[in-house]
């Protein structure tokens, strides 16, 4: 086992490096610089647009420019914002708090409904309350999240005038009150995106139940005269988690990578809006830092199912 | 004539026999704008009125807080690295200037005890020197006192290549000296008649010596002090997180009486126009929002019955479609659009008219760009001094196809014009940007009937904005007939908005395209009109020299004006802010409050 995963660790290296060097050609290769906003400004001459591309090493050839942020990735450096002129750990750091709060709680509600309505569905199915279920699921994934941020937008801010739709960083007050207002300004951010995960999610849930719950062993199970909670959550359903684990796996990277749209539409200060905005103005060093941190979560959390998998169903054995 | 005749009204006024307010009222007549008349003044011998801004609160504080929104957030806060308005705009709340612009483009005194002029000796009749009296008693935000060392420093920090600082061109060609602890003394090189830039504004900022002494030069991007900035400012700094949220204290010491009016203040980033409209207009969930690059008709559905309008002020801003007067299509030693090439069309005057007359700028204002927009004939639209009042304008599709048949350029058969077999193509280009592609259907529409072909192009910003060399799709190179865009006029000054289009600054590979001059326009009278009003101190002449410029570009159709953008804001119905179209919008934060 340990030997498995030293060796995929070891992989893993060599396909980091590649990612890291697609990203780094691509992102160099793109149009524009991060001091374009200078251009049109006839206050600032030509020369200090130009000045500040040596001063970045904008200019070097591009081979360059990779070996030098690799080995100072390396060494622990993650680069210097060009932008904001503030080293991009510090970037990153400042806004991950906010994305795990919220984009963490989205998965978590998008679990908490798919798990019971998807399991409750598969021991029915055909059901009203399947055929229910799965007509809200279609269209849950169907609403792109821009939509629903916008409706949700319209009925809870400015209709009904319960919610705030501007996400603040540091809310006023203390104790119980802070605590009620974060949870209040998360609710529609929440809502939306939890909800379209959770869309998708019950769909897969239902149809990994259903794949198990036809077994021999579940009717085994049944005609030893266990009663349908005992055969459904003991028997049935430790098996059909085993693909919704790996599922939730992989999904565990995009929960650090933040959800770009919903982020943008309520002004929540994470790293998805970091990374959109950092990619519109050009700002390479973040847009690579964020990038590739991605990449390695998606490595890792690769590995990690992997290995779950393995530990939830012995009869796969990892070599 | 009209230099003798506003001549007589200077000494009119410095003898009081007619008031300044009526002068400006004159000069506004004849199309000079308030803050020309008041250099004018200044210059002219008549102290430069310290504007009266209304201020009713009677003491610092109380005002709560003040929420601004501004939807692309600062992502750093020193004025003198800022890449856009957001950063001059966040830094400009902690920083300050020895003056500020106002909402009538007068010179508003900030850290400066009084505006210089000749009568008070701060001005001299040759135009080589500055003196500013410094304002006593002013501290910084960690108590030290503020003196002409930090003024010296500001200089030499921005005017040092190796500090890279944005702010560079404001603070060459002069030094800075230091009288006495409380006065500095701006050397020219040459005699600037513009005098007002160096320490004016939002690159006018001084920042303090004692903590950037150590970041001058290669090192100025090490400065803690750019991330936490220590100024003298209406607001202390509180917190900073790039991109998203500024946020500011009331600055108890600060050196204005009853100001600042709010406890705090802050300023959230992220998100789009509409929705930063709707947070302030529709939910009041913010005070006032920045830049409502909005659709009139969303704004105008947004204010009925909300608890914000929006607020207008009006600049220089000049939206455009400029003619190529090279050709874009045949390639000279790898490059196109070269300055050795004459555009087939377009070298000819009578098309770029007949181009001129088929843009419907009335539709324009009417569908895009509503309150938000003047239609306007001149390239040069403010100040109200260099405003020409020669030039006029007009859409007329059969007058323009008369012109382009007394032009040889005749019906085919397939609707187009051609001429010795060369059929009338021309390709459009703009950036990616609502009004923009509107306005490219509305003048291709117009250009078809009157037997045109065009084709639009619309580029992403960050590539049409990006000096990328390697990029044929950026605007210098202009690899197209026309392309529209606009050019923000940053100061009440037309200086620099006008020496673009002198012929040494034509865009070319030889420069990496980086000359101002992307029409390639070349005109010798041009030139030297330009060169004469670099250096006129007489302002009524330098004015004069400029108009003529300005009717230049409009007699050759370099440019077909498009719009007079004016500056839009969001506001709620309670806050009182103040606005000028030719400063930052913070630039005046000291004099904002709410009214109950």
């Amino acid at each position: 086992m340990s030997q498995y995963v030293l060796r995929r660790l070891l992989i893993a290296i060599p396909s980091l490096l590649g990612i890291s060097a697609v990203l780094f050609f691509v992102l160099a290769l793109a149009p524009g610089d991060p001091f374009s906003e200078l251009a049109t400004n006839p206050n600032v001459p030509p020369e200090v647009q130009a000045a500040l591309r040596a001063r970045f090493g904008l200019d070097d050839p591009i081979y360059l420019r990779y070996l030098h942020w690799l080995s100072a990735m390396l060494h622990g450096d993650w680069g210097f914002s060009f932008v904001s002129r503030m080293n991009v750990d510090t970037l990153i750091l400042q806004r991950l708090p906010t994305t795990l709060y919220v984009i963490g709680s989205a998965q978590i509600l998008a679990l908490l409904i798919a798990i019971p309505v998807g399991v409750y569905a598969a021991t029915k199915p055909y059901s009203l309350f399947d055929q229910v279920a799965n007509t809200l699921a279609f269209v849950g994934f169907s609403l792109p999240t821009f939509f629903t941020g916008i409706l949700f937008i319209l009925i809870f801010s400015v209709t009904l005038d319960w919610l705030p739709f501007v996400y603040s960083t540091d809310v006023k007050g203390t104790g119980v009150h802070w605590v009620l207002e974060m949870i209040r300004q998360a609710i529609m951010p929440v809502a939306v995106l939890g909800l379209f995960q959770a869309a998708s999610m019950t769909r897969f849930v239902r149809s990994a139940m259903l794949d198990v719950i036809r077994l021999d062993y579940v009717t085994t199970a049944r005609a030893k005269g266990l009663g349908q909670a005992t055969v459904i959550v003991k028997h049935v359903m430790r098996n059909a988690m085993i693909p919704v684990v790996t599922l939730i796996a992989l999904q565990m990277p995009a929960v650090f990578g933040g959800a770009i749209v919903t982020e943008q539409i309520f002004r929540i200060p994470g790293i998805g809006s970091l990374l959109i905005t950092s990619i519109l103005s050009n700002d390479t060093p973040v847009v690579m830092a964020v990038t590739f941190v991605f990449a390695c979560l998606v490595v890792l959390f690769n590995l990690i199912a992997d290995v779950l998998y393995g530990w939830l169903d012995p009869r796969i054995s990892l070599r | 004539m009209l230099d003798k005749e506003m001549r007589s009204m200077i000494v009119d006024v410095k003898d009081g026999r007619m008031d300044r307010r009526a002068f400006i009222r004159r000069l506004a007549a004849i199309g000079l704008t308030a803050p020309m008349a008041n250099q004018l003044l200044a210059i002219g011998g008549v102290a430069m009125a310290q504007s009266p801004s209304p201020y009713p609160p009677t003491k610092r504080g109380g005002g709560g807080p003040l929420k601004l929104l501004w939807w692309q957030g600062p992502t750093l806060l020193n004025p003198h690295f800022a890449t856009g308005t957001k950063d001059q705009d966040g830094s400009r709340l902690f920083y300050e200037p020895l003056a500020s612009w106002d909402v009538g483009g007068n010179l508003n005194p900030i850290l400066a005890a009084e505006i210089p002029s000749l009568a008070n000796g701060g001005l001299t009749a040759d135009g080589k020197s500055v003196t500013w009296k410094i304002k006593p008693g002013v501290k910084w935000h960690d108590g030290k006192p503020l003196t002409a060392d930090d003024f010296v420093f500001t200089w030499a920090y921005a005017s040092d290549p190796a500090t890279a600082a944005v702010s560079i061109s404001a603070y060459s060609d002069m030094t800075v000296e230091k009288v006495d602890d409380l006065t500095i003394r701006i050397l020219f090189k040459n005699p600037t008649p513009f005098w007002a830039n160096a320490f004016v504004g939002a690159y006018g900022c001084v920042i303090p010596k004692h903590l950037f002494a150590d970041y001058k030069g290669a090192k100025s991007r090490e400065a803690p002090t750019n991330l936490a900035p220590v100024g003298t400012g209406p607001y202390k700094f509180v917190e900073f997180k790039p991109g998203d949220l500024v946020r500011g204290v009331l600055n108890p010491d600060y050196h204005m009486p009853n100001r600042p009016h709010f406890d705090t203040i802050d300023m959230k980033g992220g998100g789009d126009a509409v929705s930063a409209a709707r947070a302030v207009i529709q939910t009041g969930e913010f005070d006032f929002a920045w830049n409502m690059q909005v659709e009139d008709d969303v704004l105008l559905r947004l204010e009925k019955g909300g608890k914000g309008k929006t607020t207008y002020a009006t600049g220089g801003d000049i939206e455009f479609i400029a003619i190529n007067f090279t050709d874009p299509n045949v390639e000279i030693d790898g490059e196109r659009s070269s300055i050795k090439t004459k555009h087939p069309f377009f070298s000819d005057p009578k098309v770029r008219k007949a181009m001129s007359l088929l843009v419907d700028r009335d539709s324009v204002k009417k569908a895009i760009y509503g309150r938000a927009g003047r239609t306007t004939a001149n390239y040069l639209n403010g100040p109200e001094k260099f405003v020409s009042k020669n030039t006029s304008w007009e859409f007329d599709i059969d007058k323009a196809s008369k012109l382009l048949d007394e032009a040889g350029w005749k019906l085919g058969a397939d609707g187009i014009r051609e001429k010795d077999g060369k059929k009338m193509k021309l390709l459009y280009q703009t950036s990616t940007n609502g009004p923009r592609q509107k306005t490219q259907a509305i003048v291709k529409q117009a250009c078809q009937k009157a037997g045109i072909d065009v084709e639009l192009k619309s580029v992403v910003a960050s590539v049409f904005f990006s000096s990328d060399v390697a990029n044929p799709d950026t605007y210098p190179k202009f690899y197209a007939d026309i392309e529209e865009f606009q050019i923000p006029m940053t100061q009440p000054d037309p200086a620099l908005h006008m020496k673009r289009y002198i012929s040494s600054q034509v865009a070319s590979k030889e420069n990496k395209w980086q000359g101002q001059n992307f029409p390639r326009y070349v005109n010798k009278d041009y030139d030297a009109a330009i060169e004469a009003a670099e250096t006129e101190i007489d302002p009524v002449k330098r004015a004069t020299l400029y108009i003529k410029c300005n009717d230049m570009l409009w007699q050759d159709t370099v440019f077909i004006p498009v719009m007079h953008r004016l500056v839009v804001d969001a506001c709620a119905n309670t806050l009182q802010p103040v606005i000028s179209g030719w400063a930052n919008r913070t630039d005046n934060i000291q004099d904002w409050y709410r009214t109950a």
